[in-house]
C-alpha cells in the first residue's frame, strides 16, 4: 500500500515538473497584458486575433507540413535501414551505426551549418525543400534508434521457423518482423514528427527568404517580445493533441465493452 | 528484389518532386520584392498597403542580429532585394562590395529625411550613395525610480555594489564594450589593445553585480520589476514606461552609441526598381508615422515627426535627444575582421570569468 | 531477397546529407580564412577560456544526465508496472510537452523561476524562503533535465515493456530477492535502453547554448555558446568548425567508452 502511494506521489512530482511550464504558457495566453512579466486581466482576444494573423497561420502550415512529410519519409527510410543494418555483419553494423549517430552527436548548430554549406556549394535555392531535406536528415536517426532496440529483441528463430513452415520471406517479414517492431516504428515516427515540430537551430540555417516555421517565427519575435498570439496558438496545439490522445485511448476500450 | 525496386522508385519520385518544388520556388516573378528586415520592425499593415498601391508582392523575411543577416546576404544563397542593416554593418558591406548604388530618381521621398541623419550616415556611407535611414536611437540606462535612490546620469552606477543582482547588461559584444569604454572616457570604436583590456577588466569587475546578460528581455524584466537598472535601446523607453510608470530612460553624460538602421539594396538583388519603390514608400510621411507608432523607435523622417499628435511623444527627450545630449555620442564603425575577433575573445574572457 | 539492401536508400541519403556536409566541416576546420591548411582552429580548444567552457559543459551535462537517469529509471519501472494497455499513451504523455515550442517552454521557466516569478510568489505566500536559482548553473541543470528527461524515459521504458515477466518470475522462483532480481536480471536486460538514454541526454546537454542563454542569464559560457558565437557573432566559420570537430571527437570517445559496457556490443556506436 505504502509502495503504491509512493509510486503515485513520484509520478505526480514528475508530471508537475514536466507540465508546470506548459500551464504557465496556457495561463499567459489569457493574459490581457502584452508582456509576460505582468498580469493584465483575463482576455480571449489573442485567440481571435490569432486567426487573422496570416504570418502565424502560414508558419503553422509550414511547420505541420514539414513535420508530417519529413517524419513519414524518415520513418520509411529509417525502418528499412534498421532492418538492413540488423542483418549486417558486426563490422558493417558499426560503420552504419556510427554514421547514424553523427547527427545525434553533432551540435545542432554544426548540423545546421554543415547543411547550409552543402546547399550553398551545390547552388540549391533555400526554401521549403531545403528545410524538408534537413529535417528528414536529422529525423532518420531517431527512427533507427527507436527501431533498432526492438529488432535486437526479436528472436531470429521465429522468422526462421516461419520460413521453415513455408512462408515466403516477404510474407514472414510482414507477419513476423513488422508486428514485433511496430511499436518502435510508431514511436520513431512520433519522435520524428515532434523533433521536427520543435526544431529551431537547423531550420534557422536552412530556411530561405519568406518562409518561416513556428520556431523561427518565435525566435524572430524574441527580439521585440513574444506576441501573445503565439501562446494562444501553442495552447490550441497542445489542447488539440491532448484531446486526440484521450480519444484514441478511449476508443479501443469502448470496443472491448461492446 | 521487387521490393527494392519499389523502394528505389519511391525514393526517386520523392527526390524529383522535391526538386520540382525547389524549381517552382526559384522562378522569380517580376512583380515581387524580397525584403529582409529585423524582427517586428515594420507595421504589417504597411506591407499590405504597399502591395495594394503598387501591385508589387512583398516576400518578407526577418533576422535577429546583423551577424546572422550578413552571411545570408554575403553567401548569395538567398537573394534579397532590400535589407535593413545597422550602421557598422553597412560600412562592412560597402567594403565587401555587396551593395548596389541607389537611384535617387526612384526615391523622391528622401526629401522627408532630416538632413542631420543623412549627415550622420556619412560616417559609414560617406557619400550617402547606398543607404536610406529608417530608424535610429541611442543606448542608455533604463531605471526603476522606486529602486534607486540617487539621480542616474552616469554609466558608473552600473558598477555600484548597492545594485548587486539588480543590473541587466546587454548581451552583445559591441554594446557591452561600448558601455565600459565610454565610462572610461575612450571611444567606443577603440582598437587600442590597452584600452580594450582596461574595458575588459572593468566588465569582469562588474560581472558579479550583473543579474543577467540579455538582449531582448531587458524590457520584460524591467517591466516585471526584476531589476533596478538595465542597459536598453531608446526605442523601448516609451513602451516600457507605458507598461510600468516607474521606469525612466536616460542617456549617460559620458556619451553612448547612436545607431542608425538604414535600407540598402544588395548587389545581387533581382528586383532593384521594386526595392527602390519600397524604400520610397517607407519614406512617405504617413507611412513613416504608421511605422513609428508600431515599432516606437525614433524615426529620422522629419515630415513624419511633424505629424505626431501626442506632444509628449513628439518632444520626448528619450526618443529625440537634443544636440547637447548627443555631443559625446558616436556611431559604431566596422573595425575589421581582426579587431572583431579581438573583441569577441575579450568578451569571452569576461563571460568565462 | 537480401535484407541488407533495404538500407541502400538510407546509405544514399547519409552520404549526401551527413557525410558530405561533415567533410565540409572538416575542410573549414582544417583550413584558415585564405584556404591554407592549418591545425590552429583545432588548437583553439586549448585556450583557457575554451578549456574552462568545455569542462563546465562536461560537468553540467554529466550532472544532468545522472539526474535524468536517476529520475527516469524508477519512472520507467513504475510506468511499466502500471500495465497501461496503451503503450503509446505513456509515450505520448512524455512527448506532449514538446508540442509547446522549445523556446517558449524554456522562457516559461524564466517566468516561474524569476525573483518576482510564480514560484517565489507562492513561496512568499507561505512565508517560505525564496528560491534564487535563476541565472545560476542550477537553473541550467534544471532546464537540461526538464528538456531532455523524455529522451531518457522513453528508451528505458521501451525496453522494460519488452522484458518477459516470466523471466522475472523465474528469478524470483529461484530464490532471488527484489534487489538481486533487479541487479542480475532487469538491469542487464534494459542496458541498451539505458545507453540510448544516456546518449540522447548527454549529447544535447553538452552542446546546448539556448538553455544556458535563457536560464543562465548568459553569464555562464558553455562550449555550445562558444561555438555558436564563432558562427553567428565572430563570423569565424573556420574556428567554429575546428571547435565543433574537437567536440565531436570528444563525444565519440565518450560514447566509445560507454559502449564497452554494452554487453551485446550493440550499443549506439
Amino acid at each position: 500500500m505504502m509502495k503504491k502511494f509512493f509510486c503515485k506521489f513520484y509520478l505526480a512530482m514528475i508530471f508537475i515538473l514536466l507540465y508546470a511550464p506548459i500551464v504557465t504558457l496556457i495561463v499567459l495566453s489569457f493574459n490581457a497584458s502584452k508582456t509576460r512579466a505582468k498580469w493584465g486581466g483575463f482576455t480571449l482576444k489573442w485567440y481571435s486575433s490569432l486567426f487573422q494573423n496570416e504570418a502565424i497561420m502560414d508558419a503553422l502550415y509550414n511547420t505541420i507540413t514539414i513535420a508530417l512529410i519529413s517524419a513519414l519519409i524518415a520513418t520509411f527510410v529509417g525502418t528499412a535501414a534498421s532492418i538492413g543494418i540488423a542483418s549486417m555483419s558486426r563490422h558493417f553494423k558499426t560503420i552504419f551505426m556510427s554514421i547514424t549517430n553523427i547527427p545525434m552527436l553533432n551540435a545542432d548548430i554544426v548540423t545546421g551549418i554543415s547543411l547550409m554549406l552543402l546547399f550553398i556549394a551545390f547552388g540549391v535555392k533555400f526554401g521549403f525543400a531545403t528545410i524538408l531535406l534537413a529535417h528528414i536528415t536529422f529525423n532518420i536517426p531517431y527512427v533507427i534508434l527507436s527501431v533498432m532496440p526492438k529488432l535486437r529483441q526479436i528472436d531470429s528463430n521465429i522468422y526462421d521457423a516461419a520460413l521453415d513452415l513455408g512462408a515466403s520471406p516477404i510474407y514472414a517479414f510482414f507477419k513476423v518482423i513488422i508486428p514485433d517492431i511496430l511499436p518502435g516504428i510508431l514511436s520513431g515516427f512520433l519522435l520524428s514528427f515532434t523533433m521536427s515540430l520543435d526544431d529551431f537551430i537547423i531550420t534557422h540555417f536552412t530556411k530561405g527568404s519568406g518562409i518561416d516555421t513556428l520556431s523561427t517565427k518565435i525566435y524572430a519575435e524574441v527580439r521585440k517580445g513574444i506576441k501573445p498570439e503565439m501562446y494562444a496558438l501553442s495552447t490550441l496545439l497542445f489542447v488539440s493533441v491532448l484531446i486526440l490522445l484521450i480519444a484514441v485511448n478511449k476508443a479501443p476500450k469502448q470496443r472491448k465493452e461492446n | 528484389m521487387k521490393k527494392l525496386i519499389v523502394l528505389f522508385t519511391a525514393t526517386a519520385i520523392i527526390v524529383s518532386s522535391l526538386a520540382g518544388c525547389a524549381g517552382k520556388n526559384s522562378v522569380s516573378d517580376a512583380e515581387k520584392v524580397y525584403v529582409y528586415n529585423w524582427g517586428e520592425y515594420i507595421d504589417p499593415e504597411v506591407i499590405d498597403m504597399f502591395t495594394e498601391e503598387t501591385g508589387i508582392e512583398v516576400v518578407y523575411d526577418e533576422f535577429e542580429t546583423n551577424e546572422i543577416m550578413y552571411p545570408k546576404v554575403a553567401s548569395g544563397g538567398v537573394s534579397y532585394d532590400v535589407v535593413c542593416p545597422s550602421d557598422y554593418m553597412i560600412e562592412h558591406m560597402i567594403q565587401e562590395d555587396l551593395l548596389a548604388e541607389l537611384n535617387y530618381d526612384n526615391i523622391p521621398n528622401i526629401a522627408n529625411i532630416d538632413e542631420t541623419y543623412l549627415e550622420q550616415s556619412k560616417q559609414f556611407d560617406p557619400e550617402n550613395k547606398y543607404s536610406v535611414p529608417y530608424c535610429w536611437g541611442t543606448v542608455g540606462i533604463l531605471y526603476n525610480k522606486t529602486m534607486v535612490d540617487e539621480p542616474i546620469d552616469s554609466w558608473s552606477v552600473l558598477w555600484d555594489e548597492k545594485y548587486k543582482d539588480n543590473i541587466l547588461m546587454q548581451d552583445s559584444v559591441r554594446d557591452a564594450f561600448a558601455v565600459a569604454l565610454k565610462s572610461l572616457g575612450y571611444s567606443l570604436n577603440s582598437t587600442d589593445e590597452l584600452e580594450l583590456n582596461e574595458a575588459k577588466d572593468l566588465l569582469i569587475q562588474q560581472k558579479p553585480l550583473v543579474q543577467a546578460y540579455v538582449i531582448d528581455q531587458v524590457r520584460d524584466k524591467m517591466i516585471g520589476n526584476e531589476a533596478a537598472l538595465g542597459v536598453i535601446y531608446s526605442g523601448e523607453a516609451n513602451y516600457t514606461q507605458k507598461e510600468n510608470s516607474d521606469l525612466v530612460y536616460v542617456v549617460p553624460k559620458e556619451g553612448t552609441n547612436v545607431w542608425i538602421d538604414s535600407w540598402v539594396i544588395p548587389k545581387n538583388a533581382e528586383h532593384k526598381e521594386n526595392a527602390e519603390a519600397f524604400i520610397n514608400f517607407l519614406c512617405r510621411a504617413d507611412i513613416a508615422l504608421k511605422n513609428f507608432e508600431y515599432i516606437t523607435y525614433s524615426t529620422p523622417n522629419k515630415a513624419a515627426r511633424e505629424l505626431i499628435e501626442d506632444d509628449a511623444l513628439k518632444n520626448s527627450i528619450a526618443l529625440f535627444p537634443d544636440a547637447d545630449t548627443l555631443k559625446n555620442c558616436e556611431t559604431f564603425k566596422y573595425l575589421g575582421a581582426d579587431n572583431d575577433e579581438l573583441y569577441s575573445t575579450l568578451w569571452n574572457e569576461v563571460k568565462s570569468n | 531477397m537480401n535484407k541488407k539492401l533495404l538500407s541502400a536508400p538510407y546509405l544514399l541519403w547519409a552520404v549526401s546529407f551527413i557525410i558530405i556536409p561533415l567533410i565540409m566541416i572538416f575542410y573549414y576546420g582544417l583550413t584558415d580564412k585564405s584556404g591554407g591548411f592549418t591545425f590552429s582552429n583545432i588548437l583553439e580548444i586549448s585556450t583557457s577560456i575554451n578549456v574552462k567552457a568545455l569542462l563546465l559543459s562536461l560537468l553540467l551535462s554529466l550532472i544532468s544526465t545522472l539526474i535524468c537517469l536517476l529520475l527516469a529509471y524508477p519512472l520507467a519501472m513504475i510506468l511499466n508496472n502500471l500495465n497501461v494497455n496503451q503503450n503509446s499513451f505513456v509515450v505520448l504523455i512524455f512527448i506532449l510537452p514538446m508540442w509547446m515550442n522549445f523556446l517558449l517552454r524554456t522562457l516559461a521557466w524564466q517566468t516561474l523561476l524569476e525573483k518576482t516569478g510564480v514560484i517565489n510568489n507562492a513561496l512568499a505566500f507561505f512565508h517560505l524562503p525564496s528560491l534564487n536559482i535563476i541565472n545560476t548553473p542550477y537553473a541550467i541543470v534544471l532546464g537540461m533535465v526538464y528538456n531532455f528527461l523524455p529522451f531518457m524515459v522513453l528508451p528505458i521504458y521501451n525496453i522494460l515493456i519488452k522484458i518477459d515477466p516470466n523471466v522475472i518470475n523465474a528469478a524470483r522462483d529461484l530464490g532471488a530477492n527484489g534487489l538481486q532480481t533487479f541487479c542480475k536480471v532487469i538491469l542487464p536486460l534494459s542496458w541498451p535502453g539505458v545507453i540510448s538514454g544516456i546518449t540522447m541526454v548527454f549529447v544535447p546537454s553538452l552542446t546546448t547554448f539556448v538553455i544556458s542563454d535563457l536560464l543562465g542569464g548568459s553569464k555562464i559560457l558553455l562550449i555550445g555558446n562558444v561555438i555558436e558565437q564563432k558562427f553567428t557573432q565572430a563570423n569565424n566559420w573556420n574556428v567554429g568548425s575546428g571547435l565543433s570537430l574537437v567536440l565531436m571527437i570528444f563525444i565519440l570517445v565518450s560514447m566509445a567508452i560507454l559502449s564497452k559496457y554494452d554487453k551485446d556490443g550493440e550499443g549506439l556506436i
